[in-house]
């Protein structure tokens, strides 16, 4: 019961919205999305569903090709960014519906709705409309009504974004259980680095209308093979810098001289560019050997926990981003800590050359 | 597999296809038909080429109704449209007021046509109509059956009564879709009623005005039924419009050639008119 | 530039509010410094939204009153109150420029031509929008749009306060974060009194000096992000902050000592409780729970991977204590014990710290 695109690819006029792609999506799995908006997310999962057709490619669903059949003869679900339910139906209709339309036996029905709405909450909710329900609560009637369906194929399209911060923890925290005890394979859409982490599973991260890499999400996270998908797995932004390796050192810019990493030893001397993730600069302990930076404060966020500064060194921003309160006066000069060994190094063309667990 | 999805579906749309050609195809072939051939009755035809389409094209007459109808529905476009826009714009956005101030705007819309003719034509006759008599009461010399301009009169102020309000509730819909915060950001930035209208308002109305115009341009180019009712098209030929010239010559004359030709040439005119417009309000619009 | 004080600030959608629940705003007492920047945190329907409303004068409060430096606003329309506001979705005047956008609130007040010219240069540099000054607005990217709202409000030179209403709901990650640090800078270059509404605990934490944390209407704890995070005064705001929320426990009180489950916790100071039979609770974050040799046996249930730390679900009998591990720890397998920060553990009676 896999999901295959084969070279899929999709041209709207001149403007092409998703480049070649083959992707696999194995039953049981959690399948990210991640990319910024009109990265592609939407128009992969529309040509998933069947609501799009391939400008070039197919669609293989359990070893059958599914390219040109309807989104009503396949067996999926999806949930939107909008809580879309229908307003003039109770709760306990709008799971039931899709059981309805496949005309599943009325018992059948109840079992199935007192289910899912008991794994979501929505038990005390049943006889409402979703009109009189918090946000959270819409969204997981929607959700309920996904899952009722028992498809093999689950879409949720940014089901969280509408959602209050808190709702969203919660949330986050309970899908993937929802998911856990079936067969069905789930693709979720993102914009934000933070909700792919903590779902694990695999990911995909999108630029542009092209998959930059697909594998499981922490090796994708701690092992990024171009420069591309290391900006889009990331939150807040990869420090980016162009460097010159030149023996035992990397020189950063036109003064900055940092020990070469253990992984990066290897490498050819030249120009590279280097990415470091924010928390890997962190206020400067004052131990001896270890890579420095120094740099005006631009702008410093005390969030009562953590200390993300904003600091400028030869006209390039960089940021940092550490565990607890930290002072920083804004325009003073601080010098700042950097972590080498977990830096990766990238060629001019973009590929990962070294680094990454 | 697709394939057989498909070919059900134009089950579905036949009975449409069908209804279509009934009540537009076959009927505007008929009228082609006519346009192109000459008939003397009992159903024999023969061919005339373009005849009836010059004779069209450089009759005074035709020119003459032509002129009347652009002049007809230009002055109801200039009243209706603002007219339209100012009443909706001071209708309440909600309290009970609403559905008062609503039904009483949709009354007239809900009127037929042939009835609205009537009720203007007795509510205007000099001796015992309420607005001719009035009239007549204060001064003015009014009689409609015998004045153009006091037929013209009436024929505007029947149509600005009978339509402003499908202007009213279109505009109305396109204000009451502006969320609040545009209104409070203007609060905010110390804009007065006239900025708000300007930069809000008026950008944010755009298309359903579009629609609103085109829509009285279609109709009112179209009219028939009141004024046929109200003035029969008099006095003399000061009200005939082309839809009525095109009824005289067609059913008065029966002069089915020149009335088929006309037709044709009566609706290209809406057509390019229309198109025009759209496409001028449009192309402004991405500017 | 105004500070801003709210006496007895009460306020209801009811003509006539009878019970404690038709209270959108429950009464509140606060003063803001003049140069401030605050935020209004809470869930949505917290009253937050109400409160900025009462302030910017959209709405007239049912009781109390509101000044601006020694001068009563109560009554005042918001354009007598000189106030600047940005929304959740930008509002931008589609017909116009950004240059024309920018010089809309100085336009309807009159300013001469060449002070005009000059703030909306100024202030368009700032927030990078110098080089599109002549495009027409409705063409932006939503971040762009909001910017627009934005410049719009910190124009003027005679704005009193600057108000933001959930400013970044509709901008992507990467750039909310752009902004988000963008806001902080234009604070400490222009100065102004600023409040900013929000749910999001991130952005209310980084952008204020003072934080209002919200729930039904009233104030749950003002604070600066550092107290709010280190020392909250109830057990909503220590879950509603921080995430994850902070652990809050059962536990019991014998002999002085703070019990959780059966095992005395050392350390712990308990402040002038006084048993009055009331729930009580102990509330750690999850910053400040370590894996240590001896402690609460506790079972390792789940590891989420946040990338710099990871989020720990262990359990104890019944009960779920999260945790972070700094990335490059190791996590023990079996046979684990857990320890909280004995000055980092708050005891709550009712949901409220016991000091």
């Amino acid at each position: 019961m896999t999901l295959e695109l084969r070279q899929v690819s999709k041209r709207v006029g001149a403007d092409v919205h998703i480049h070649e792609t083959s992707l696999m999506l194995e039953p049981g799995s959690f399948n990210i999305l991640l990319g910024t908006t009109l990265a592609g997310k939407t128009t992969l999962m529309k040509l998933m569903a069947g609501l799009d057709r391939p400008s070039t490619g197919s669609i293989w669903f359990d070893g059958q090709n599914v390219t040109g059949v309807s989104v009503q003869k396949r067996n999926l679900s999806m949930v939107y960014q909008q809580f879309i339910n229908y307003p003039n139906l109770s709760v306990y209709e709008n799971i039931a519906s899709p059981l309805r339309v496949a005309g599943v036996a009325r018992r059948e029905i109840d079992a199935r709705v007192q289910e899912v709405a008991e794994l979501l909450r929505l038990t005390p909710m049943l006889k409402r409309r979703p009109s009189e329900l918090s946000g959270g609560q819409q969204q997981r009637t929607a959700l309920a009504r996904a899952l009722a369906k028992e498809s093999s194929l689950i879409l949720l399209d940014e089901p969280l974004a509408n959602l209050d911060y808190k709702l969203r923890e919660e949330l986050r925290d309970e899908l993937p259980k929802l998911f856990a005890d079936r067969n069905c394979i789930v693709a979720y859409a993102t914009t934000e680095a933070s909700e792919a982490l903590l779902f694990g599973g695999n990911t995909a991260t999108l630029h542009e209308g092209r998959v930059t890499q697909f594998g499981p999400t922490s090796t994708i996270y701690r092992r990024p093979n171009t420069l591309t998908s290391a900006r889009v797995f990331s939150d807040p932004p990869i420090n980016v810098a162009r460097i010159r390796k030149a023996g035992d050192e990397i020189v950063v810019g036109e003064r900055v001289r940092w020990p070469v990493g253990r992984a990066a030893r290897h490498l050819a001397d030249g120009d590279y560019s280097i990415g470091i993730r924010p928390h890997h600069i962190t206020p400067h302990r004052g131990n001896e050997g270890s890579a420095t930076i120094e740099g005006r404060v631009l702008v410093a966020e005390l969030s009562g926990s953590e200390s993300v500064v904003h600091f400028d060194m030869d006209g390039q921003t960089w940021v940092s981003q550490s565990q607890g309160i930290h002072p920083f006066e804004v325009g003073s000069l601080t010098r700042l800590q950097v972590d080498v060994e977990r830096g990766f190094i990238f060629s001019a063309d973009g590929d990962l050359m070294a680094g990454g667990d | 597999m697709n394939k057989v999805v498909n070919q059900r579906a134009w089950i579905f749309v036949l009975p449409v296809v069908l209804l279509v050609a009934f009540n537009a195809i076959i009927p505007l072939m008929t009228v082609v038909n006519f346009s192109v051939q000459e008939t003397f009755g009992d159903n024999v035809f023969s061919w005339a080429g373009l005849t009836w389409f010059e004779q069209v094209l450089h009759s005074e007459r035709f020119h003459a109704a032509l002129l009347r109808q652009l002049m007809f529905t230009a002055i109801i476009l200039v009243i209706e449209i603002p007219l339209g826009l100012v009443i909706a714009l001071n209708m309440p956005r909600k309290g009970p007021w609403v559905s008062v101030c609503l039904v009483l705007m949709a009354l007239p819309l809900l009127i037929p046509w042939n009835v609205v003719g009537a009720m203007w034509n007795i509510f205007a006759l000099p001796d015992i109509g309420l607005l001719g008599r009035g009239l007549n009461w204060i001064g003015f010399e009014y009689n409609y059956t015998r004045q153009p301009f006091a037929a013209w009169f009436t024929m505007v102020l029947m149509d600005v009564w009978h339509w402003t309000s499908l202007v009213v509730l279109l505009c109305y819909a396109g204000l009451m879709s502006i969320p609040d915060a545009y209104y409070q950001a203007a609060k905010v930035d110390g804009a007065r009623r006239w900025a708000v209208f300007r930069h809000i308002q008026l950008p944010k109305l755009k298309y359903v005005l579009t629609i609103a115009i085109l829509l009285r341009f279609m109709d009112s180019f179209m009219i028939y039924t009141e004024a046929i009712v109200l003035t029969g098209g008099g006095p003399g030929n000061a009200t005939t419009f082309l839809s009525i010239d095109l009824q005289k010559i067609a059913l008065g004359q029966f002069d089915l050639g020149p009335a088929g030709a006309m037709s044709i040439v009566y609706f290209l005119i809406i057509l390019l008119l229309s198109w025009l417009f759209y496409t001028l309000m449009m192309r402004s619009e991405e500017k | 530039m105004a500070r801003v004080t709210l006496q007895a600030l009460r306020h209801s959608y009811y003509p006539k509010p009878q019970s404690d629940a038709d209270w959108a705003l429950k009464r509140i007492d606060l003063e803001w410094r003049d140069g401030g920047a605050y935020a209004l945190l809470g869930p949505s329907g917290c009253g937050k939204t109400t409160l900025l409303n009462l302030i910017s004068g959209l709405l007239q409060p049912t009781e109390g009153r509101l000044l601006f430096d020694d001068r009563d606003v109560t009554k005042a329309s918001p354009e007598q109150r000189n106030i600047a506001q940005v929304f959740q979705f930008p509002v931008i005047y589609d017909t116009m420029t950004v240059y024309d956008n920018l010089a809309f609130p100085l336009r309807n007040r009159r300013v001469a031509r060449a002070e005009i010219d000059r703030r909306v240069r100024e202030i368009a540099a700032m927030l990078d929008l110098d080089h599109m000054l002549t495009k027409r607005a409705s063409g932006l990217t939503a971040d762009g749009k909001q910017k627009i709202s934005l410049g719009r409000g910190l124009v003027r030179s005679d704005v009193n306060v600057v108000m933001f209403d959930e400013p970044l709901t509709v901008i992507d990650p990467h750039l909310k974060w752009v902004l988000r640090s963008k806001l902080k800078e234009l604070h400490y270059r222009i100065n102004r009194t600023m409040i900013y509404v929000t749910h999001d605990q991130t952005e209310a934490l980084t952008f204020a000096d003072q934080v209002v944390v919200m729930k039904d209407g009233a104030v749950m704890q003002v604070g600066t992000p550092v107290e709010l995070f280190e020392r909250p005064r109830h057990t909503f705001v220590g879950h509603f902050i921080g995430s994850p929320g902070m652990n809050v426990l059962p536990c019991e009180i014998r002999n002085g000592k703070v019990v959780f489950a059966g095992l005395a916790l050392d350390g712990l100071k308990v402040g002038s409780y006084r048993d009055e039979g009331k729930r009580l609770e102990l509330g750690v974050r999850p910053e400040f729970v370590h894996f240590a040799p001896a402690g609460i046996p506790v079972q390792v249930v789940k590891v989420a991977d946040a990338g710099r730390h990871r989020i720990v679900e262990a359990r104890h009998a019944t009960h779920v204590i999260k945790l972070l591990v700094p990335e490059g720890e190791a996590i023990p397998a079996e046979g684990a014990y857990v320890r909280f920060e004995p000055d980092r553990t708050q005891v709550y009676q009712d949901g409220w710290m016991v000091t």
